[in-house]
């Protein structure tokens, strides 16, 4: 590891100053992805600004939403009253990531900036655009059982237009982006208000940034909004073993059912892009339909067409179709 | 579990001597020593496969505040017992260990190039992130079934008549090929490593010119000796060896590995001690792992399923400048009464690293191979796979035409099958489910052989009575200390808690290594014979002091004191009769060796597991949810560690047979896979409840306490009772270690 200075502000706008003019500059919470990164080279800040000390941890619904300080670990947002009440989907989410160890110490805020685990990412002597823009994408060709295929513009040329392979490693973002979620960060130009949909970034161009936050932008919370979902709600991980490892596909569904019937859907997916993947028209597939194996199976069916395997990963088309299948079954009480 | 235990509440077994140490953090494992003046190396390795070094640049690095020397062929120590450095280097011909820091050459990607040694870890390792090497890069070959054509028998083989990796033949060669009912497939099992949780790790400490001290993470203080003195040619006894605390090794530590080479040259050089720990990428080539294997089996049988043919052939992946040759096609040859056998085995050699032995050595390999074709032509012979298995029981060795000197695998079956209730088990695939998941019962047997080799033991009664037991054998985990303890307190009748069993430095009684489930037998066997001439001196003494003691056969000891008779009420203690004679201390040194029995007998370990699984039928997901595990070992020596050993054997069996897989790009000959993201080992969360049973029936005819090896039992045939299971579950045989979703969605 790379030496480094190591700074400990007391406010947050202390600690913006000090990420201001430095782009090599990282803010570090619970450190657990950017501990690994600086082992291993991917990463060498200059400066470690640690934010522990902002008053960053709280949880709490005011209004239409609830608030998720950026410092909340997520073990205790995972357990917290208002969250597995309200938003049982992002709890359920929480606790298939990591383990309990790792969950003690990561916060929402460094969840959110997980980078990838894709392997050629992880050694400095392979090619990698996304830790080495231009060097080639290591996975393309090579070892992708665990990569993408949903892809920037899919049913546009997606792959031949993605310069990374990889995917999102977080539970936390997939049921974030099947639900009403805005990251608020704040800044060297003052607060901004960010929807989840456009944090993570697709790989089309500057594989290298993962998100759209600004440099020195420091986030500061995420805003779950009220929705009705709870009851109808669902989690699926599928996994190479039974815990404390990333998703080979992971399925986050939120329906809403009145009568029998489904009247808002929603549906991301994790592990199949380079960030969760949305499936917009399941919204319109569902609403006003009884739910039942063959319509879901339908739908599911219907995204995977879109779908583009790599030469290692072509189980993911049926595997992720089958996953939202179950996703959806269990989401909607159906058996 | 907690069921398990109270059911064996009557179990006097000792607890671990030494677990209160492990778990207090108070046992000192190879990087802990505090030696003074300590420096710290951090070794550079290759990023090509094949090829050679052109320059090395390593200003930067050495610019680095505290950084002693960058050590690589240019400037390391020359090690006597190696031949001179040829100018232009050359390609070592094959059976040669790896030289570090020799010569320019690179035979595998992640070979050691450079070492960084500074003043801290920290400094080290930032140097030896500076240094830069570059290379001419040859073209490489590391692909196991693009390369197969190259396969061939090994050149050890080759010259050795005797060696049992020859081609086999008993009856005709071709019989499977006729049988009424017959299987063919290919298994494939990939790389997989041993990845112990403790890293390899070893301080180096040149006491004088002449006289090396290590302390070093390995499973055989001897031999790391014996090769240490040999490469510096020096005198054994200047040579130390210290290894008394292992964090798990499975194999990994057998060999003195170039790491171990790399940092007592730079002690040497830098006349400094030299601390060096593997980082967690690169234990991924640096110790050794189980080979890439692929296997094939053609296996016949008659109608009412009596086995007729086995043809097994194996081919397994090795380096190009040393041969690694293990069992993986033997066990067919001896495990069933078939009387027409063919067995022919092969190494590939490709630009990676030597493999090693690894937990079950060949045999977990080749079991897999023969277990899951069994499984199969049971299935198609539509017979119970048990049935089937007590159909073809071997009542002597098929191979060898010698009686067993001890076998209950059939006892195994049976006790097995009883507490698994393997009688539910329907025999359709795919016939029952559970909450929407696939349900399946799987089992498989396990052999392997019995090892014991010559072994020392010191055995010391002190002047308070209490005992002190030495060998210079180790303990990678099973509980060596524990179980040697258990047989001393037994025979010397002495309270456990009065023995201090001594392991783990060269200095102590001549051992073997910790492998190939060697250590009770041998070990345990030498402990008994020590303690029981130790026990009769102790006698001797005591008749020379009354007349009571002189009554022939009936001397007895117990609670550390000598009896007259087992009715006598008052006895001498071990104390008084050293005290009587003046003696501070009285001890024996005992060795304790196999005879004639092993032309007599054949000696082998058995057992048997039975594996229920639910798959996902949606998502592919197996999750093992019931293992009952039942072995044939001779005597148990103590319940407690015996069963943590087995235990751990079907752990690391659902590892191989759902997880582990070292995973290469070829286009590089670099693995991916190398942390412990990518290497997935079991967590908690896959390891069920597993049940532990024993025959615990003494093999009288192995040793004096007829005791064989359990170690490597505990895993063989584990994954191939997983990968039935999951055939009964689903229908759908997989043949390809290891069983994850995508092969089965």
């Amino acid at each position: 590891m790379k030496p480094f200075q190591y700074l400990r502000p007391k406010t947050i706008a202390e600690a913006i100053s000090m990420a201001a003019d430095d782009p090599e500059a990282r803010y570090i919470a619970g450190g657990t992805n950017l501990v690994d990164l600086m082992k291993r080279g991917i990463a060498s800040p200059t400066k470690l600004i640690d934010i522990n000390h902002l008053p960053l941890k709280k949880i709490e619904h005011r209004y239409d939403r609830l608030r998720i300080g950026a410092l909340a670990l997520n073990s205790e947002v995972a357990k917290h009253k208002a969250v597995v009440t309200r938003q049982p989907l992002l709890a359920q989410a929480l606790l298939a990531g990591a383990s309990g160890q790792l969950r003690n110490m990561a916060t929402v805020g460094g969840n959110l900036l997980q980078r990838t685990r894709c392997s050629y990412f992880y050694d400095l002597a392979l090619p990698c655009n996304k830790r080495k823009p231009g060097s080639g994408c290591g996975a393309e060709g090579g070892i992708n059982r665990t990569h993408a295929i949903f892809f920037a513009g899919n049913g546009f040329g997606g792959i031949e237009k993605s310069s990374c392979l990889a995917v999102h490693p977080s539970d936390m973002c997939v049921a974030l982006t099947a639900v009403d979620t805005v990251v608020v960060v704040n800044g060297p130009d003052g607060e901004r208000r960010i929807q989840m949909k456009d944090f993570l970034r697709l790989s089309t161009q500057q594989p290298e940034l993962d998100t759209n936050l600004g440099p020195g932008e420091l986030v500061t919370a995420i805003e779950v909004l009220d929705n009705a979902f709870a009851k109808h709600s669902h989690y699926l991980k599928v996994r190479d073993r039974a815990s404390y490892a990333f998703a080979l596909v992971s399925v986050a569904v939120a329906l809403q059912m009145d009568g029998g019937r489904i009247w808002d859907a929603r549906l991301a997916l994790g592990g199949v892009a380079h960030k969760p993947w949305r499936y917009w028209a399941i919204d319109l597939m569902l609403r006003g339909k009884a739910p039942s194996e063959q319509l879901f199976r339908e739908v599911a069916e219907h995204e995977m067409e879109s779908a583009k395997a790599l030469e290692g990963n072509a189980y993911k088309i049926k595997l992720t179709s089958n996953a939202m299948v179950a996703a959806l079954k269990t989401a909607a009480g159906i058996s | 579990m907690k069921k398990q235990l109270l059911d064996n509440a009557s179990d006097t077994s000792l607890d671990r001597v030494d677990g209160a140490v492990k778990v207090t953090g108070t046992a000192t494992y190879s990087a802990e020593y505090l030696v003074p003046g300590l420096v710290h190396a951090v070794l550079v390795t290759s990023t090509i496969a094949k090829g050679s070094i052109t320059a090395i640049e390593s200003r930067e690095a050495e610019a680095v505040p505290g950084v002693l020397a960058v050590i690589s062929h240019l400037n390391a120590i020359t090690v006597p017992g190696w031949p001179e450095r040829k100018q232009p280097a050359e390609r070592v011909p094959v059976g040669t260990a790896l030289r570090v820091f020799y010569d320019p050459l690179i035979y595998f990607d992640g070979q050691p190039v450079a070492m960084v040694v500074a003043g801290t870890r920290e400094q080290a390792v930032h140097a030896a992130s500076l240094v830069r090497v570059t290379y001419q890069q040859e073209t490489h070959q590391t692909h196991f079934e693009k390369n197969i054509g190259k396969a061939g028998v090994a050149l050890n083989v080759q010259r050795s008549k005797n060696s049992p990796f020859q081609d086999y033949q008993r009856g005709e060669a071709a019989k499977s090929e006729n049988t009424e009912v017959r299987i063919e497939a290919e298994y494939t099992i990939p790389t997989q490593h041993h990845q112990p949780l403790e890293p390899h790790a070893i301080i180096a400490v040149w006491e004088a010119d002449d006289k090396l001290t290590v302390y070093d993470k390995n499973q055989g203080v001897k031999s790391a000796q014996g090769q240490l003195a040999q490469a510096f040619k020096l005198p054994r006894e200047n040579v130390q060896v210290i290894s008394k605390y292992i964090g798990g090794a499975f194999g990994s530590g057998i060999r003195v590995w170039p790491h171990t080479m790399a940092a007592v040259m730079a002690a040497k050089q830098l006349k400094r001690p030299v601390k060096l720990v593997l980082g967690r990428e690169q234990m991924f080539t640096s110790v050794g792992y189980r080979p890439y294997t692929v296997q094939k089996i053609n296996i016949g049988a008659t109608k009412d399923g009596r086995l007729i043919g086995i043809v097994h052939e194996g081919t397994g992946q090795t380096s190009m400048y040393e041969e690694h040759l293990e069992r993986t096609v033997l066990a067919s040859r001896t495990l069933y009464a078939c009387p027409h056998v063919a067995t022919r085995y092969r190494l590939l050699p490709l630009d990676v690293n030597t493999p090693t032995w690894m937990r079950g050595p060949g045999d977990a390999t080749g079991m897999f191979a023969l277990e899951s074709a069994m499984d199969e032509l049971a299935f198609a012979l539509k017979m119970d796979p048990l049935e089937f298995r007590l159909k073809n029981y071997a009542e002597s060795d098929p191979e060898r035409n010698l009686p067993w000197s001890a076998k209950s695998l059939r006892e195994c079956y049976e006790l097995g099958a009883e507490k698994f209730r393997w009688n539910n088990r329907m025999q359709a695939p795919r016939s029952v489910t559970q909450n929407g998941l696939l349900m399946g019962y799987g089992m498989a047997s396990s052999l392997y052989g019995f090892h014991r080799h010559p072994s020392k033991v010191r055995a010391v009664i002190q002047a308070d009575g209490s005992v002190i037991v030495q060998s210079a054998t180790m303990d990678i985990g099973p509980g060596t200390g524990t179980a040697m303890t258990r047989i001393a307190a037994k025979v010397l009748g002495v309270n456990a808690k009065k023995i201090r069993f001594e392991l783990g430095h060269s200095a102590l009684p001549d051992a073997p290594g910790q492998n190939g489930s060697a250590t009770i037998p041998s070990v345990g066997s030498a402990v008994h014979v020590a303690c029981e001439a130790l026990k009769t001196r102790l006698v001797a003494l005591a008749r020379e002091m009354s007349e009571r003691f002189k009554s022939g056969g009936q001397v007895v000891v117990r609670n550390g004191q000598v009896y007259g008779s087992v009715d006598d009420k008052d006895g001498v203690s071990y104390a008084d009769i050293l005290k009587y004679h003046h003696l501070n201390e009285l001890e024996v040194t005992e060795e304790s060796k196999s005879g004639a029995e092993r032309d007599q007998y054949s000696m082998y370990s058995f057992g048997c597991h039975f594996v229920e699984v639910l798959v996902s039928p949606l998502t592919g997901e197996v999750r093992v949810t019931r293992v009952v595990t039942c072995a044939d070992v001779g005597a148990i020596i103590n319940y407690k560690t015996a069963r943590s050993q087995s235990i751990g054997g079907v752990v690391g069996g659902i590892g191989m047979a759902l997880m582990e897989h070292s995973e290469m790009d070829h286009r590089f000959g670099r693995y991916v896979t190398t942390d412990f993201a990518g290497y997935h080992i079991p967590v908690h969360a896959d390891i069920p409840p597993i049940e532990v049973y024993y025959i615990d029936k003494p093999d009288v005819h192995v040793n004096p306490i007829g005791s064989k090896g359990l170690g490597e039992i505990a895993i063989v045939g584990v994954a191939a009772a997983i990968a039935n299971a999951v055939f009964h579950a689903t229908g759908k045989r997989v043949r390809e270690l290891p069983i994850t979703p995508d092969k089965l969605v």
